[in-house]
């Protein structure tokens, strides 16, 4: 982040043969530059750089994390890509993005759309505040509570049951079937009212005068919300997608509350097999090696997600 | 630009390479501390001749009644030694578990732990030479003798840490656990059942309380831990203890042998049957334990860690019991003992600490156990809880089990990755998702991986 937050401008067209002088031109005037983003650098270093290498270090070893490690190499790498278990990992936070990203983003764009239609009315802070409640509720709570719903006699049971539908109460985390869709509706749950205080905000920052000239020119809501809403709400929505997908991707706290990966393999994701292997069952190596790629993972995708925010204009 | 971004990513790689290999040649190789059995002293058991000592111990003695003997313990070690003061740390089972490597690593590690037994914790921590051999000071306060072999046997190792079951010894237990049969007195008697000693007659009479309309078993496999228990019961009871011991003592035989994939076969066709609830996944031990609590199932298989709550929960109406090996017609259930009480590598104090054991597991501690509702490795000579209790019933059974030699080990000891393994499979299994072969199979994999790799 610091790097290319410092990177000068002019690097980024030096695609040209002439990139070697605009480098030895940078260089005369960068130096005195950099000792003010020093400070920033070494606490980066110290907290998140080493560590990071440390990780990749440990990676090439097969270690118990006590006694001396045996030497490697990528053998821990190729695991992760043989291995049908970790693999199944990946897939399932895969299909987690499209439950804590995809969906939340989604309907909080509909809902937003519909408020943003309401009048003006009283008390629209408090539903705010109520809306972002599950991001302040600490997850462990919220992960034990969602338990409690998913049980065989609980709430989402009872409600089923008033339609009529009574026997058998399936256990929705226990079933191998519905454990990780039950996972994700949690995490749905938590996004949506991220995204909405994200997306009313933004719409409030939308000039009026484009939804009146829109109406003028005699544009339906449809049309209003493709041409007007979506455009403007870009920015949000890729700052939306980034916090979102990145819960999906690191989310440890809820499968570890509610299904510790099971029943069976159902619902082990990267996050929880890495606090496994690193503290359950002694394999420091693997569990570094499987970091490194999921962060590697995660970088990708923000890479991607940053693409839908808008070009700033002087670019 | 995407040339420079590359070399830069490239120079970052090379430069982490160079830092890493500069600051530390192979991990863990730093901890690697000389064998501590080289030159011991002559042990002391004078403990107040020791001077002033502040003894770190960490133990996992939570729940209430434990907590309250353990505390109780301590105290009255400081009374009657005043030159020392106890420093403990008191965790969960599965903190400790994942707290207790780092903090052995360190250079202040704490002076006395408790170590679970198996490869995963004790055998590495030998292996990385954290723990004193103790034989000495089994010597010196007669431990060989208060123990049965086959407890102790538990907490020994080679010293490489390789072998376990044989060697050195690493520590001492304080209480006994077993895995048996809960069952629900009235309920048994309505049905006009009587408890069950083996196998067939605890399936016929599950299949009676079907047939009733009676819930047979209430069973809760949330936490992943019960899939063992339930497996290993059936598994005791189907291929004997001998044929269980060899498994997870790697001593012989292997996890698809016939006798084993009949145990599986049997676990699935409760799940067929209706006796364990497929979605039992979704359903916490606790609230399994709960429902028999309340009278709503006739049987739960569990361990005597839950003793308390049933006892408060249905009184005399609930019974214990274990079913029998059918190889010998005695009983054999899967439990053990406690977490092994051991000394650290770098304690200050050794001969304290082992002192310090040594008090908190004698015939005066086993007195305090049993006093706050537990159950000790070694229980009193005297003890004779109220006839027709569950602590009755599950007192007569720990000692007719010791007397038969009837433990087997914890399934999960097997192998480091076995805990993971099994209970995902199991979870499987009970699903219909696995068949029985398919599961025995996974076990098997897991087995011949890690007996390769010593």
């Amino acid at each position: 982040m610091t790097t290319t937050a410092t990177r000068p401008k002019t690097n980024r067209a030096s695609k040209t043969p002439g990139w070697r002088n605009h480098r030895e031109h940078k260089s005369r005037i960068q130096w005195k530059g950099y000792l003010y983003v020093l400070p920033a650098l070494i606490v980066f270093m110290a907290f998140l750089g080493v560590p990071l290498l440390q990780t990749a270090w440990y990676s090439l070893w097969d270690w118990n994390g006590l006694s001396a490690a045996t030497w490697a190499g990528v053998a821990n790498y190729a695991e992760i890509f043989t291995d049908p278990g970790l693999l199944g990992g990946f897939a399932h936070v895969g299909i987690l993005i499209i439950f804590y990203a995809l969906i939340p983003v989604s309907l909080a764009l509909v809902l937003t759309v519909l408020m943003s239609r309401a009048a003006r009315m009283r008390g629209a802070s408090l539903f705010r505040s109520l809306l972002f409640l599950p991001q302040v509720v600490p997850t462990v709570v919220i992960a034990s509570v969602w338990v409690s719903i998913y049980a065989p006699n609980g709430l989402l049971n009872q409600v089923i049951a008033v339609f009529g539908v009574h026997d058998p109460a399936t256990a929705w985390l226990g079933t191998i079937s519905t454990a990780l869709p039950a996972v994700g509706m949690i995490g749905t749950w938590l996004g949506i009212g991220l995204c909405l205080v994200l997306f009313v905000s933004g719409v409030s920052s939308i000039p009026t005068e484009l939804y009146e000239s829109a109406r003028l020119d005699g544009a339906g809501a449809v049309r209003e919300f493709f041409s007007i809403t979506l455009p403007g709400l870009r920015g949000h929505i890729a700052v939306a997608l980034t916090l979102t997908a990145t819960t999906a991707l690191k989310s440890f706290d809820i499968v570890y509350v509610t299904t510790r990966g099971g029943p069976g393999t159902a619902t082990t994701v990267p996050a929880y097999e890495i606090y496994n292997r690193a503290f359950g069952t002694n394999q420091v190596g693997s569990a570094a090696a499987i970091a490194i790629v999921l962060t590697a993972f995660i970088l990708v995708i923000t890479v991607a997600i940053s693409k839908i925010q808008p070009k700033e204009p002087q670019e | 630009m995407k040339i420079s971004r590359k070399n830069s990513a490239v120079a970052f790689a090379v430069g982490a390479m160079v830092i890493a290999s500069a600051t530390g040649c192979a991990p863990g190789s730093g901890n690697a501390s000389a064998p501590v059995s080289a030159s011991h002293s002559a042990v002391s058991k004078d403990v107040a001749a020791a001077g002033k000592v502040t003894l770190t111990v960490w133990d996992q003695n939570t729940d209430g009644g434990i907590n309250a003997a353990q505390k109780k313990l301590n105290s009255e070690f400081e009374a009657k030694y005043p030159n020392v003061t106890i420093n403990r740390v008191s965790r969960t089972f599965s903190d400790l578990k994942t707290t207790l490597k780092l903090a052995l690593s360190s250079n202040t590690p704490p002076d006395v732990i408790q170590a679970n037994q198996g490869y995963p914790d004790m055998g590495t921590f030998v292996q990385a030479g954290m723990l004193q051999d103790v034989n000495r000071y089994a010597d010196a306060y007669g431990w060989n003798s208060r123990y049965p072999s086959a407890l102790l046997d538990l907490n020994r190792f080679t010293p490489d840490g390789k072998t376990w079951h044989t060697g050195n010894l690493f520590g001492v237990s304080q209480t006994g656990e077993m895995v048996g049969v809960y069952y629900n007195k009235t309920l048994l008697s309505k049905l006009g059942l009587k408890a069950p000693t083996t196998l067939d007659e605890l399936q016929s009479d599950m299949a009676a309380a079907k047939a009733a309309g009676v819930q047979a078993l209430s069973f809760g496999n949330a936490e992943k831990t019960p899939g063992i228990h339930i497996f290993g019961t059936i598994q005791d009871a189907t291929a004997g203890k001998k044929a269980v011991r060899d498994l997870v003592f790697n001593t012989g035989g292997k996890w698809t042998d016939p006798s084993t994939v009949s145990a599986a076969k049997t676990l699935a066709d409760w799940t067929a049957k209706g006796y364990v609830s497929s979605g039992s996944s979704g359903v916490s031990q606790d609230a399994a334990a709960a429902a028999f609590g309340k009278g709503q199932s006739l049987f739960l298989v569990q361990g005597t860690w839950e003793l308390a709550t049933l006892d408060q929960a249905l009184g005399k109406q609930v019974g214990f019991t274990v079913l029998n090996d059918p190889t010998s017609g005695q009983p054999a259930t899967m439990g053990g003992e406690g977490l092994a009480w051991a000394v650290t590598g770098k304690a200050k104090q050794p001969d304290v600490a082992a002192a310090y054991i040594d008090f908190i597991t004698n015939a005066n501690a086993s007195q305090v156990l049993v006093d706050t509702g537990n159950l000790p490795a070694v229980p009193p000579a005297d003890w004779a809880p109220k006839t027709g209790s569950l602590e009755a019933d599950i007192a007569a059974q720990w000692k007719k089990l010791n007397a038969a030699d009837g433990l087997t080990p914890y399934l999960d000891y097997t192998t480091p990755t076995f805990f993971d393994t099994l209970t995902a499979r199991a979870q499987n299994l009970i699903a219909g998702q696995d068949s029985p072969d398919a599961f025995t199979q996974a076990l098997q994999t897991d087995y011949a991986a890690f007996q390769a790799k010593k």
